[in-house]
C-alpha cells in the first residue's frame, strides 16, 4: 500500500452549549466528532457512509480546516496541520480543495464561470500567473467535460450535472492532492449522476488525486471507493476494504444499514431478510453511555453500556478481520444480499 | 381503530381489485414568460384496491404535476388541464364542482408529501392538525378529536402517542414526522393514497421503517397506493406495477419483475444498467449521455431521442405511441406496454 497522505488522529470536534449573555457558561457540547482516527493513502479513493447527524459533514470540515479541530491531529504528509495558521495553513490548503453537494448553492450566481473556476488563483497566484489564467481555466473547462468557450457564462446557464462539474473544476484549478467530496452526486438525476461519478474516476487516474468520499448511497460509495469507513455518532465504527465492509460487516450498524438499502432487483424480495431498527440516532449533544449504538441494537448487553468499544481488529478468520468498534463483533449469520 | 371507521358514506372496505382510480389521456400545460412548457402529455395509469403503482420518473418528468391534478391541488393559473379524464370509481373528477371534489380529498383519496417539516403547520401541535381532520370532515368535538388524534399517532407507532400529542413539529424527528403525515393521510381511511417520494427526505434506516409501516397499513386497509419516485430500489421493494415517466410522457409501463428483468424501452434500460453493480468495480459506469430536455423545448419525435443509443430518422420526427409489448411468438404480455419505435430490438435484442 501507498504511504499514507493524510493521517487523523483522536480527531475531536465539539461544539459548546452556552447558557447567559454576559458570563456564558458551557453546559454541554454537541459531539460532532468524537474522537476519529484513520488513514488515507495516495491515489486512494477512502468511503465515508454514514446518516444525518453522524458528523460525516463535520469530519470534512475539520480536515479542510473550515472549523478548527478541539482536538487531535491532522497530518498531511507527516506535517499537523490542524494549528496552523496564517501563511502556512494558506500554503497547505491549495493541496486540499473540497467539492460540495449542492450545485446549486455553491455558486456564486453573480460570478462568471470562468470568475469561479479562476479565484482560487487569486489566492495562489503562483499556480497560474495573471497572463496564463484565462487559458487555465478554459484548460479546466476542457478537462471536466464543459465547452471551454462557457467561460463567460453564469451558473443559472447550466443544468445541475453540468454545475457539479463547474464545482469540480474548481476542486481542481490548484492541483491539489487530496479531493474531499462531500456528497457530490446526491442533489442530481439518475441519470446524470453515473456521469459525474466516471468524470471524477478519471481525473483521479489522471493527476494522481486522493479522494476522500463521503456520502449516503451505498451502492455508489462502493462502486468508487478502495476502503469504506462507516460512522455512527461522531465515532468511526468500522473501516476496511470494500469488500470487508460491504460482504464481512462485523459491526450490527453496518448489518442493519446494509440491509435497510432497497436492492434495485425485486427478484426474491418477499425472502429478503431485513434489519429493521428501531427509534432515531440520539442526539450528539447528550450521546448514550458506552457504545454509541447500543441503543438501537439488537446485540446490546450490560457490558456496552459501561464499557465504550474500541476500534480494532477482532479475532475472527479472513476478512471478517478488520477494524470493527463492537464487543461482540461477528459477520452476520444470514447470507448477506449485496448492496 | 373501532371509533374512525365511521364513515361519512360507504364505510366498507373495497374488495382487492376493485378498479380505483384511472387516468385517461390527461394533459396538462403551465404557461410562463418563456412559452407553454407541456409538463403533462398524454398521461394513462390505473390503480386498483390493493395495488401498489409505482411511477418512476426524474425530475421534471411529470410525476408530480399528474399526482397534484389527481389531488385537485395543482395551481392554476399557472398551470391548466387541457384535456383528459381523471375517473375515481368511474367518476370523472375533472367534471365534478369544487364542493364535490371536496368530499373526495382527504377521504377518499389523501396525499403524502415529501418535505413533512414543511406540509405541517409549525405553529399548531400535531395533535390539533391530526384532530382538524375529524373535526371538519366528521364534525367531532374537540375532546373526541383528541383522543382519535392519540389513537392515530399509536397506530403508526409514535412513541408515547398520549404525552407527545400537544408537542409540536419541530419537536419531531425526520422520521417522526413522515409517521405523522401518514397519520394523517390515513385518518378518514382513504381508498386510495398518493404518496409523492415519501421517504426521499429519510436516512436508509429511517426510510426502511416508513415504508415497512406504509406497505403493513396498506395491507390491512386494502388500499391503492400510487408511489411516485425516482428510486430504483425503493420500486423494486414495494411495487405492484411501474409507470416510467420522462419528459411528460409515459415511456413504459409493466409489472414489476417483468420491468428489471427485461425493460422495453431504452429510457428504461439506461436507468437500470446506470445502477453501479458488483462486477463492474473499477470500469467506468453506464451512463446516460446529455441531459434531461427543457419542457419549453422538447424534441422533436420521442423525447428521448437525443440521449439514446438507437435511435433512428424515424425517432427524431414521429412521437412513438405507446406500443402493446408482446415477447417473441408475437403473443401479447399482459400490462406491457412501451413508447418506444424500437420496442422488439430493445425487448429481445
Amino acid at each position: 500500500m501507498a504511504e499514507p497522505i493524510l493521517e487523523v488522529r483522536n480527531l475531536v470536534k465539539h461544539y459548546p452549549l452556552t447558557q447567559g449573555v454576559l458570563f456564558k457558561k458551557q453546559i454541554g457540547a454537541v459531539k460532532a466528532v468524537d474522537g476519529i482516527s484513520f488513514e488515507l493513502h495516495k491515489g486512494e479513493t477512502l468511503g465515508i457512509v454514514g446518516e444525518s447527524g453522524c458528523g460525516k459533514s463535520t469530519l470534512a470540515k475539520v480536515l479542510m480546516n473550515l472549523e478548527r479541530a478541539t482536538a487531535g491531529e491532522v497530518l498531511f504528509k507527516g506535517e499537523d496541520i490542524s494549528k496552523l495558521s496564517g501563511a502556512a495553513l494558506k500554503a497547505v490548503r491549495r493541496n486540499i480543495q473540497m467539492v460540495f453537494q449542492d450545485p446549486y448553492t455553491s455558486l456564486n450566481p453573480r460570478m462568471t464561470v470562468g470568475d469561479i473556476i479562476g479565484e482560487p488563483f487569486e489566492i495562489h497566484p503562483e499556480v497560474a500567473p495573471k497572463g496564463d489564467r484565462r487559458k487555465a481555466v478554459q484548460d479546466l473547462l476542457d478537462v471536466v467535460g464543459l465547452n471551454p468557450e462557457y467561460i463567460n457564462r453564469y451558473p443559472h446557464q447550466f443544468s445541475g450535472g453540468q454545475r457539479q462539474r463547474i464545482g469540480i473544476a474548481r476542486g481542481l484549478a490548484l492541483k491539489p492532492e487530496i479531493i474531499i467530496c462531500d456528497e457530490p452526486v446526491s442533489a442530481l438525476d439518475v441519470s446524470v449522476q453515473a456521469q459525474v461519478i466516471n468524470l471524477l474516476e478519471q481525473l483521479q487516474g489522471e493527476f494522481d488525486l486522493s479522494y476522500m468520499f463521503i456520502a449516503h448511497d451505498l451502492s455508489i460509495v462502493r462502486h468508487i471507493s478502495d476502503r469504506v469507513g462507516v460512522m455512527y455518532l461522531g465515532k468511526m465504527v468500522e473501516i476496511g476494504s470494500d469488500e470487508q465492509i460491504y460482504e464481512h460487516a462485523t459491526h450490527p450498524y453496518t448489518q442493519a444499514l446494509l440491509s435497510a438499502v432497497p436492492v434495485p432487483d425485486p427478484t426474491g424480495r418477499e425472502g429478503r431478510e431485513r434489519i429493521i431498527l428501531s427509534g432515531d440516532i440520539p442526539s450528539p449533544a447528550n450521546p448514550p453511555s458506552g457504545c454509541r449504538f447500543r441503543t438501537r441494537c439488537w446485540k446490546a448487553e450490560e457490558r456496552c453500556s459501561t464499557e465504550l468499544p474500541l476500534l480494532a481488529v477482532p479475532s475472527l478468520e479472513g476478512p471478517a478481520a478488520h477494524e470493527s468498534a463492537c464487543h461482540f463483533a461477528a459477520e452476520r449469520e444470514v447470507e448477506q444480499s449485496a448492496a | 381503530m373501532t371509533t374512525v371507521t365511521e364513515k361519512a358514506d360507504s364505510g366498507e372496505r373495497l374488495a382487492p381489485g376493485t378498479p380505483l382510480l384511472e387516468v385517461r389521456d390527461l394533459h396538462v400545460e403551465f404557461v410562463t414568460r418563456d412559452g407553454i412548457a407541456k409538463a403533462v402529455n398524454g398521461v394513462n395509469y390505473s390503480v386498483a384496491a390493493g395495488e401498489t403503482l409505482a411511477v418512476l420518473g426524474e425530475s421534471g418528468s411529470g410525476k408530480s404535476v399528474t399526482a397534484q391534478t389527481i389531488m385537485g391541488i395543482l395551481d392554476m393559473p399557472p398551470g391548466r388541464v387541457t384535456s383528459g379524464e381523471i375517473l375515481f370509481r368511474g367518476q370523472d373528477m375533472l367534471k365534478m364542482s369544487n364542493e364535490e371534489r371536496r368530499k373526495i380529498r382527504g377521504r377518499k383519496i389523501a396525499m403524502i408529501f415529501q418535505d413533512a417539516l414543511s406540509s405541517l403547520n409549525p405553529v399548531l401541535s400535531v395533535g390539533y392538525q391530526l384532530g382538524e381532520m375529524f373535526r371538519v370532515h366528521q364534525g367531532a368535538s374537540r375532546k373526541e378529536a383528541k383522543a382519535k388524534a392519540i389513537e392515530l399517532m399509536d397506530r403508526v407507532r409514535i412513541p408515547a402517542a398520549a404525552q407527545r400529542v400537544n408537542d409540536y413539529p419541530h419537536q419531531f424527528s425526520g422520521g417522526m414526522r413522515q409517521r405523522i403525515m401518514i397519520a394523517m393521510a390515513l385518518a378518514l381511511e382513504p381508498d386510495l393514497i398518493i404518496a409523492d417520494e415519501p421517504t426521499t427526505a429519510l436516512d436508509v434506516t429511517v426510510q426502511a421503517q416508513v415504508m415497512d409501516l406504509l406497505a403493513e397499513l396498506q395491507a390491512e386497509y386494502n388500499m391503492g397506493l400510487i408511489l411516485i419516485t425516482h428510486d430504483l430500489g425503493v420500486v423494486a421493494d414495494v411495487a405492484d406495477k411501474i409507470a416510467v415517466m420522462y419528459a411528460g410522457r409515459i415511456v413504459e409501463t409493466a409489472p414489476v419483475h417483468e420491468l428489471y428483468a427485461s425493460p422495453a424501452h431504452p429510457y428504461t434500460k439506461g436507468l437500470l444498467r446506470s445502477i453501479p453493480r458488483l462486477d463492474q468495480k473499477g470500469q467506468d459506469l453506464y451512463a446516460i449521455k446529455g441531459l434531461p430536455p427543457n419542457l419549453l423545448k422538447v424534441p422533436a419525435g420521442c423525447a428521448f431521442n437525443p440521449r439514446c443509443d438507437i435511435a433512428t430518422d424515424l425517432c427524431r420526427t414521429e412521437i412513438p405511441a405507446l406500443h402493446q409489448v408482446a415477447d417473441k411468438d408475437g403473443a401479447e404480455l399482459a400490462g406491457r406496454r412501451s413508447a418506444c419505435h424500437l420496442w422488439k430490438e430493445t425487448l429481445h435484442g
